[in-house]
Parts: C-alpha cells; structure tokens; sequence
C-alpha cells in the first residue's frame, strides 16, 4: 500500500513537471528594481524590469528607425562591423539561418548595429546588405553616432566596443532576444551554431507566450 | 645466378618506389594536417568549416575548375590578400575583401595543401618550393 502511494507520488510529481514544460517561459534579465504602487486601493509591490532605451539609427535604406519602428516586434540585436575579418562572418553565417527562419513572420526582426559607423555609410550597409542575401525589412542594419551606438551595447548588457590598434575593433558577438515590452529575454553565443539554434527555438517560445497573453 | 641478380634487382627497385611513395605520402599528410590547424584559426571563419563561403559576400572553396585555372595564383591570394569583387568563383562575384595574411611560404603550402585536397578538391601537395617561385610572380 505505501508502495502504492509513493508510485502514485512520482507519478504526479512526473505530470507536474511535464505540464511546467509545456508552459516554458523565457527569463527576464538585467537589472531590476521594486515599485510600490496603488492597484484597487491596495498597495502593492510591482518589479520594474530594465528595458532597452530609446534610440534613433538610419538603416540600409536611408530610413530612419527608432524605438518606435520595433512596436510590437520581438527582435534579435548584435554589433558588427562589415569590415570585421574575425567573427561577423561567422555571426552572420548564423544569423542567416535566423533571418531565413522567421523572415515570413511579421512581428519579428534583426537589428545589426555597426560599431564603424564612418567607415560602414548607408551605402556600404546597403552593399552589404546585398551581399548577404537580405531583402525587405525583416533585418536591418543600422548606423549612427558612434557614441549612440557604444551606449546603446551597454543596455544589451554586451561589453562596450573598443577600437584597437589597426582600426579594428574588439566587441562580444552575442544575439540578444527582446520581447515587446523590450525585455531582454535571452543571450546567446553568436559565433556558436547550436547556440544559435537554441536561440531560434526561445524566439517561437517566446512568440508563443507573447500570442496566448494577446489572446487571454 | 643470373636469376637471382635480376631478382634482387626487382626487390631492390620495388623497395625504393614504395618507399618513395610512402614518402610523398607521408609530406602529403604532414601538409595536410599542418593546413587543417592554419585553416581554422586563419580561414574557417570566412571561408565556412565545409568551405561553403557567405552568400555574396565571401567566396566558396568548392570551385575546382577555379582552383586550377588559377593554381599559380593562389599563394599571391592568400599572401596579399584581395580588394574588390574582382574574381568569379562558381560564376558569382563576391562583395567582401580578403585580408592579406603574414605567413610565411611553408604555412602557405600547408593551408593550400589543405583547401585544394578539401571541399571535394583534389589537386595533390603544394610544396612551399612552389609557393615561393609563385610568390615572385604576384600580379
Ligand atoms: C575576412 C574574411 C576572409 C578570410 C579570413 C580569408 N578569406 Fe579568402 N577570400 C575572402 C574574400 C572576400 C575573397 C574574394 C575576394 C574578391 O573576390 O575580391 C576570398 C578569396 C579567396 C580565394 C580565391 C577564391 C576562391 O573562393 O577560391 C582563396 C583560394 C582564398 N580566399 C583562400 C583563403 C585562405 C587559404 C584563407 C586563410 C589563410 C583565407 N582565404 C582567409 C575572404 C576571406
């Protein structure tokens, strides 16, 4: 009889843990911080999380994009440059696997922010742009104030780009996933295919999470 | 007697062809092996770990016909390095440039050894003999 009991124990230990991985969810990083605020006249305690700030680049076509040009979209973000002989063509190489994946789907997007905004103009990003295959609005390069950007890196919680001897530059080659309300939700290697590949199974997690709570 | 000589003569013949061959064998795969490591540290990432290229941008390495028109230039490829879409590798040009690289004649050797008897290539040893009578004829 207790033999019995435990077995029925672990098997709903088992069917607890299984529903939980039905309903996986992504984690929210970065810095977080406590508010107190008034809900039905009660005061409760709400956890702010970091959000990406606003910004304003041009993309390859010359349009500007702002903040306001992801409203509801998840995004994928990394920095690059096109010059950049060590890691981006391995980033890239990946992030096409990305880009092909989700190109068809209209809340997402890939924003590539160059670190070498005097060398990569809209032209050359466009050339480039050309060069990897990419069409539409679905990936986006981005260029602007050198400082804007190397800001920006720091709220993606990458390290902040340094430019080296030779003109070239040292900067992390992490994919960082943001979610509608510019969460950061996930980190990834760039330059590590199965990381990548685990990034684009948390993106249909994460849309799928951002469609049932648009649902309820 | 005069069976024996002749004989000895076809062993002594066949021992030094295949010692020979081993040899050739042997400077192949030292080639090769060396070209596999400088190719991952140097190339991989451009070139791709299949020698697959990047779309547009950077060319693959599955061009035989294009290796072997252009076997002499090679070494001045991977030396000097090269500026603006200026080669058609399986009938594309590519957008990206190649950086020069600082190695010396025998690491060219090995690295080539490497890409063109890689990626369904099949060209045999470059020796670095080679790479330097190539080296002097650089455009
Ligand atoms: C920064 C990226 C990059 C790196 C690193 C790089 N290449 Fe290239 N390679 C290119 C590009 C781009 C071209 C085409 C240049 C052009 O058409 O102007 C090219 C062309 C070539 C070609 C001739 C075209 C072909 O596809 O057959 C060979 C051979 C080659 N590279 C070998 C190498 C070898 C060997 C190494 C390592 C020692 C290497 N490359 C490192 C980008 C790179």
């Amino acid at each position: 009889m207790r033999k019995l009991a435990t077995l029925i124990g672990v098997i709903l230990l088992y069917a607890a843990c299984k529903s939980e991985d039905k309903q996986a969810t992504l984690p929210i990083y970065g810095n977080r911080d406590t508010k107190t605020i008034t809900k039905d006249g009660k005061k409760v305690v709400d956890t702010i999380y970091q959000t990406i700030p606003a910004f304003k680049f041009v993309n390859q076509y010359g349009d500007s994009i702002t903040q306001n040009s992801l409203k509801g979209d998840i995004y994928v973000a990394d920095f690059f440059f096109t010059t950049c002989p060590s890691i981006c063509p391995i980033m890239h190489r990946n992030m096409l696997k990305v880009y092909n994946e989700f190109k068809n789907v209209s809340d997402f997007k890939i924003i590539s922010h160059s670190i070498d905004p005097k060398h990569d103009s809209v032209p050359v990003l466009k050339k480039y742009a050309d060069g990897l295959g990419i069409t539409g609005n679905s990936w986006w390069l981005l260029q602007g104030k050198k400082d804007d950007t190397y800001n920006l890196s720091t709220s993606y919680l990458v390290r902040r780009p340094e430019e080296s001897a030779k003109e070239l530059f040292i900067h992390d080659g992490y994919f960082v996933l943001i979610d509608k309300q510019k969460h950061i939700r996930g980190s990834y290697d760039g330059t590590d295919e199965k990381d990548v590949a685990r990034m684009i199974g948390d993106i249909k997690i994460l849309r799928a999470e951002t469609n049932t709570q648009i649902a309820q | 007697m005069k069976f024996k000589i002749i004989a000895g003569l076809v062993l002594v013949l066949s021992v030094i062809i295949a010692s020979c061959g081993s040899q050739e064998d042997m400077e192949f795969k030292r080639y090769y092996l060396g070209g596999e490591q400088l190719y991952k540290q140097r190339c991989q990432n451009c070139h791709g770990t299949k020698g697959e290229g990047l779309s547009n941008l950077i060319p693959p390495l599955t061009d035989s016909t294009f290796l072997k028109t252009n076997k002499k230039q090679l070494a001045c490829i991977v030396n000097n390095g090269l500026k603006g879409a200026l080669l058609v590798v399986h009938g594309k040009s590519f957008v990206g440039d190649m950086p020069a690289n600082d190695m010396s004649p025998v690491d060219i050797a090995r690295v080539l050894t490497y890409v063109t008897n890689s990626f369904g290539n099949k060209m045999g040893t470059v020796t670095s003999e080679d790479v330097a009578r190539d080296l002097k004829d650089c455009k």
